[in-house]
């Protein structure tokens, strides 16, 4: 099966999607290698959930080419289907089936899905097997939701922020469920809001903001080599809170309090964490749309 | 390679069968309400004796038999289907089979299958409850029961296919209800089954003839009302020809309908 596949799993060029007049992607480009894990993560309405949808088939694109598998998802068959994984966000089904019934059922529908009670037991649902859905707690119906995904061995997952409603043990226990996916060779495309969740799992993230791709990379790479420099603040003489960012914090606290002459107020040597990386660059962003905001207001007031 | 259409068919009208006795609603307003309604009408109306032509006199039970039957093969298919189906819309399952290597086809097998299993079952009880319980003679002649068997199978299709039709009209779940019940009630109104047909004007009996409900009443009186009755009808003639031939243009439009109203999901709402 997995022989030399120089061919990504998923191709994006291009891709375009514009609802009426308002843009939500625009101009995107991404490739995901076969067996990556991909974060996908941006603010809500920044058009991430758009591009996925894109991805499954679900909506039509503007323009631009995109590729899932080789397969056009516009224009995916059963067959194609058959090979990608989808656990959408939060669903209000009936819920009258029990976990087992509803997995056989999904699994009757794939040529060669994964055991069912085994599928049960990686998600930590074996003592509700026979419970109808309706009856189990949010947290365990988002556990169907992902068994329902993965029931029928796609070799490409889609998770639309799997884990929310989790609590922090059923978040451990899915992280060792989603590496054991990867390690079998599942290519894996997350979207999440959580980024420690993108640190453990991803192997690169990108960042979706105004509907564009701003940056992309690994994620000790992401925002690049500056946004980790870390920060020294402190307040100087007249009281001004002053900032710097620099390779080498400890000389700068050093020539401070020369300076100085004394300890600094308030001083503070800070390195950057995946989050404050990922605000920085959301907020770099949406400073231009916001300032165009601003204007239009002012030209209707 | 997905599975075939016959396994995922048969694995649709598993999970649909248990699913529709699951829910409370459906099974009360869909499975029993045709069983509730033949009891109500046998009770109210048991003081006014017998009813018919002369020479033709039958209970009042014996006489809303029929009717039930024709209520019930409507209710399952073209009730049940249209609310499911807009339920299943807006709460997000047939995003979720969209995303599966399940064929439109094999969804389709599994609702219409479900409709035949609980159509036939209900179908059944009643025909047995008006025997054993009502004490209504039934008919001894098989010719008769052929006739039963097409009306029941193409009413039942026609219905289902309705059903599905009729499912893209709700704009949401919770107006599905709403939207599909009245629909129900007039057609049921208007086309004998409630109210006794030869009791409504010319003008309402040729506008129910526009509707598949009032052929489906029609052919199932010309099984279970004796021979007399024909005279109580349009041109006083049970007209089993029209009956299949207007049950066979609403399903080449149910079809048709269905064919191009159905999607997994609106893909650019």
């Amino acid at each position: 099966m997995n022989t030399t596949r120089t061919d990504a799993a998923v191709q994006i060029r291009g891709l375009r999607k514009a609802y009426g007049g308002v843009i939500a992607v625009d101009d995107l480009d991404l490739d995901i290698a076969h067996g990556e894990t991909f974060a996908l993560l941006g603010p809500n309405g920044a058009g991430k959930s758009t591009t996925v949808e894109i991805l499954e088939g679900y909506r039509l694109r503007t323009s631009g080419e995109v590729s899932v598998l080789g397969v056009d998802p516009a224009r995916g068959g059963l067959d194609w289907k058959s090979r990608i994984g989808i656990v959408l966000q939060s669903s209000g089904e009936t819920g009258l089936l029990t976990v087992t019934e509803l997995l056989r059922h999904f699994a009757s529908l794939y040529p060669h899905p994964r055991d069912v009670d085994e599928v049960i037991a990686a998600v930590g649902l074996e003592t509700k097997a026979k419970t109808r859905i309706a009856k189990l707690s949010g947290g365990q119906q988002r556990r169907v939701d992902v068994a329902l995904g993965i029931v029928g061995r796609p070799e490409l997952l889609f998770l639309d922020e799997p884990t929310t409603g989790f609590d922090p043990e059923a978040r451990r226990q899915f992280w060792g469920l989603i590496r054991s996916l990867k390690a079998e060779g599942t290519t894996i495309l997350l979207t999440t809001h959580y980024l420690d969740e993108a640190a453990q799992l991803a192997d690169r993230a990108g960042v979706i903001a105004g509907g564009q791709l701003i940056d992309v990379g690994a994620i000790d790479e992401i925002g690049g080599a500056d946004a980790r420099r870390p920060i020294v603040r402190w307040r100087d003489a007249a009281g001004t809170t002053r900032e710097v960012r620099t390779d080498e914090p400890g000389l700068h606290v050093a020539s401070v309090v020369a300076a100085l002459g004394r300890e600094p107020d308030g001083l503070e040597v800070i390195r950057p964490t995946l989050e404050d990386i990922y605000l920085g660059l959301v907020h770099d962003a949406s400073a231009g749309s916001a300032r165009e905001f601003d204007d239009t207001e002012e030209a209707l007031a | 390679m997905s599975t075939s259409l016959m396994t995922q068919g048969a694995s649709r009208v598993g999970v649909e069968t248990k699913t529709y006795f699951r829910a409370a609603d459906t099974l009360f307003f869909t499975f029993l309400f045709p069983f509730v309604m033949l009891a109500i009408f046998s009770a109210a109306f048991s003081a006014s004796g017998e009813v018919g032509p002369p020479g033709a006199e039958i209970s009042i039970a014996a006489l809303y038999l029929p009717a039930m039957l024709a209520a019930g093969i409507f209710l399952s298919g073209v009730q049940n289907l249209a609310i499911d189906i807009a339920l299943e819309k807006s709460n997000g399952t047939l995003k979720r089979l969209g995303g599966t290597p399940l064929s439109p086809v094999g969804y389709f097998a599994g609702k219409i299958g479900q409709v035949f299993v609980t159509g036939t079952l209900q179908a059944g009880l009643l025909i047995l409850a008006g025997w054993l319980v009502l004490g209504i003679d039934l008919p001894t002649d098989p010719a008769k029961w052929v006739t039963f068997a097409w009306v029941f199978v193409l009413g039942l299709t026609t219905c289902a296919l309705l059903g599905i039709a009729l499912s893209a009209l709700p704009r949401s779940g919770k107006s599905a209800a709403a939207v599909v019940i009245p629909i129900g009630l007039i057609l049921q109104f208007i086309s004998g089954v409630y109210l006794q047909w030869n009791m409504l004007p010319d003008w309402l009996q040729n506008f129910a003839s526009l509707f598949p409900l009032k052929w489906i009443a029609q052919g199932m009186r010309s099984v279970f009302l004796p021979e007399g009755w024909e005279s109580l009808e349009q041109n006083g003639s049970w007209n089993l020809p029209g009956v299949a031939i207007a049950l066979g243009i609403w399903l080449v439009v149910g079809f048709v309908l269905s064919r191009i109203t159905f999607r997994w999901i609106r893909r650019d709402a």
